[in-house]
């Protein structure tokens, strides 16, 4: 679904990204750790074609298609679709606009995707505007369900997310990873049945409880270091911090 | 792009004060038709679909006036000034005629203007409609507009105000005294689509008594020559509210200076200013100052502008306190649209071009209250189309 060969990135021109090979076979999905400043984001936002992210070296091919230089809105047509950790505000643009915007073919319910997600008061107000870490994570996911991408993108979606409402946000994620369909709260074991590709950041691994994960990779100073069992990663990072995983790797 | 000095002084001598009488058109549907369309673009339907009633005024002549609610009087001034002798109470009460050379100007050369009142305790069931139209070329147009929403009534006012389609030059001026009385309400929604040539000088002054509400909106989508007006709101009575919207959009040559002041001076008085201001090659001034004179007063002021292109967008927010204890704040942001708002539309699918028009008509999309909805949906038909043209 996604291969990322030899991508070295410039921002402001610093290099942040330095040489980083990634792949994630269809169906699978992949949790991204690293400390603040390693470049999670900066991947992402590459990714997704964003200003700013220089490109200097390597390619991204998405589903056969080399993206590397494609503008955004292309991207996302061919079926690449982010949350973002932190998104503007658009002044006078309500919510239900945007998730139409991104329900493009129109085959999804807005209504109803935002009644799964507690959300349905939400859809006439600007979008993002004065909504709290959890508000932002439920309209991320909603604008998602009724984009319905081949790809995912999560930006640290446990972060601002209160106990009780991580459930659902785990639960949503998992529905958009499996074609839509309302997956069974709280079951996480029709890993089988997921057709969607997903690259998952985290920095708690909270949302590891929630989700599956395939395999979990470690970015540290703009290079992957490590790449295994997302859990046992974890536990790794927790028991000895990131220094020692890059040591390791080594 | 306008100078702005140069677009304040306009001179007299290139305008005439005379027009010919046009004739009274007893039905609307009478109107003539390429009139009929400019009246629809201002919000003035000539079938009168959910108007309490209508006034029609073509350069000095009032062609059209009926209303169809018991309690709602719609009349030219000069009749209403023959009517009710009690009217010279109210005329250039609010606003002296040497306020500049505009209101002198009004006058020395009078030309007719709408008397508007809702009785007392009656509630319109739908706004009254009045336009306010230029036909002839050069024409400097004077009118003085009385209204008055007695105690405990609740008045909508919809005016537009419009040019013919051949117009090259005119020049409009309208000097308008508003009295809202106590526990009355007034909606006044304004929408101007003057020509690119029309100097325009609207004199507002409102006073609001006791428990009484101001909601003022005004739109000016299209091209004009230049617009200056700084209406001004006295809340004079305790708990008196006034609040007003504008949405302007300022195109290649066209300079607009518009602003609103409420001085509060009683206490538990409210105000509220929303300006929302675009401009494409234009100029746009958009003021706004509040004046807090007794303690527990509140008010807040928020300027947004854009630029598109080039043009120039100048905020200038005020507020004065006169004592401790008043609440005012302002907010006032000029700019360009945010990339990263643009990058986060295309990131859900948009071109670069349909994310910039996505943020251009919800910028615009002031919530404007009490707006009728097929005037809401001309209005957001006509935002679309103001933001294709500025593209």
């Amino acid at each position: 679904m996604l291969h990322i060969e030899e991508l070295r990135v410039r921002v402001g021109g610093k290099e942040i990204l330095k040489n980083v090979n990634m792949e994630i076979p269809e169906g699978e999905t992949h949790i991204l750790f690293g400390p603040n400043g390693s470049g999670k984001t900066s991947l992402m936002m590459t990714l997704m074609g964003f200003s700013g992210y220089e490109v200097t070296h390597g390619k991204i091919i998405f589903k056969g298609e080399d993206i590397t230089y494609m503008p955004i809105h292309e991207r996302a047509l061919l079926g690449i679709g982010v949350s973002f950790q932190r998104p503007p505000t658009i002044n006078g643009l309500k919510t239900r606009a945007l998730v139409e915007i991104c329900n493009k073919d129109q085959s999804a319910d807005v209504e109803e995707l935002a009644e799964q997600l507690n959300f349905s008061d939400f859809l006439d107000r600007d979008v993002n505007h004065n909504f709290s870490g959890g508000e932002i994570k439920r309209s991320e996911l909603l604008q998602l369900l009724a984009q319905q991408p081949d790809l995912v993108l999560l930006d640290e979606p446990e972060s601002g997310v209160d106990l009780e409402s991580i459930v659902l946000v785990g639960d949503t994620i998992n529905s958009l990873l499996h074609k839509g369909t309302k997956y069974p709260r709280g079951d996480i074991s029709h890993k089988a049945d997921q057709t969607k590709s997903a690259l998952v950041i985290t920095h708690t691994g909270h949302i590891l409880n929630y989700i599956t994960a395939d395999r979990g990779q470690v970015l540290y100073d703009g290079v992957l270091c490590c790449s295994r069992n997302a859990r046992e990663i974890l536990k790794w990072i927790r028991e000895y911090g990131y220094e020692e995983c890059v040591r390791c790797s080594n | 792009m306008f100078e702005l000095e140069n677009a304040r002084d306009v001179n007299f001598e290139d305008y005439e004060t005379h027009a010919e009488s046009h004739e009274y058109v007893s039905e609307l549907s009478r109107v003539d038709s390429a009139d009929a369309e400019q009246l629809l673009n201002v919000g003035v339907d000539t079938e009168a679909k959910g108007r309490a009633g209508t006034f029609i005024q073509k350069d000095q002549s009032v062609i059209h006036c009926k209303t169809c609610q018991d309690g709602i009087e719609m009349m030219g001034i000069s009749q209403a000034a023959q009517e009710y002798g009690w009217l010279k109470d109210y005329m250039w009460k609010n606003v002296s005629p040497d306020t500049d050379k505009f209101t002198s100007r009004a006058r020395e050369n009078p030309h007719e203007g709408y008397f508007i009142r809702s009785l007392p305790g009656v509630k319109s069931a739908h706004p009254v409609q009045s336009c306010l139209y230029i036909a002839k070329d050069g024409f400097s147009q004077h009118v003085h507009n009385i209204v008055i929403a007695e105690e405990d009534s609740d008045l909508h006012i919809i005016t537009g105000c419009a040019t013919a389609p051949h117009l090259v030059s005119g020049m409009h001026i309208g000097v308008s005294e508003f009295y809202v009385k106590k526990g009355a309400r007034l909606t006044f929604t304004m929408i101007h689509d003057w020509g690119e040539n029309v100097n325009v000088r609207p004199r507002t002054v409102t006073r609001v008594e006791e428990g009484g509400m101001i909601i003022s909106n005004y739109i000016s989508l299209k091209p004009v020559g230049s617009l200056q007006m700084f209406p001004t709101t006295n809340l004079v009575g305790k708990d008196a509210i006034a609040r007003f919207n504008s949405v302007l959009v300022a195109g290649k040559g066209s300079c607009l200076d518009v602003g609103s002041r409420v001085v509060l001076s009683a206490p538990g008085t409210r105000a509220e200013i929303i300006s929302r201001g675009i401009t494409s090659g234009g100029t746009i001034i958009a003021r706004g100052d509040l004046i807090g004179k007794v303690p527990g007063v509140k008010a807040h002021l928020e300027c947004k502008g854009l630029i598109l292109n080039d043009g120039l967008m100048r905020a200038i927010p005020e507020l004065s306190g006169h004592v401790p204890g008043v609440e005012m704040s302002h907010e006032a942001a000029v700019g360009k649209i945010d990339q990263r708002e643009i990058e986060y539309l295309m990131a859900r699918g948009l071109d670069e071009d349909e994310a910039v028009s996505t943020i251009v008509r919800g910028f615009l999309n002031v919530d404007i209250e009490g707006l009728p909805a097929n005037l809401k949906e001309k209005l957001d038909k006509a935002v679309s189309e103001t933001q294709k043209d500025m593209m």
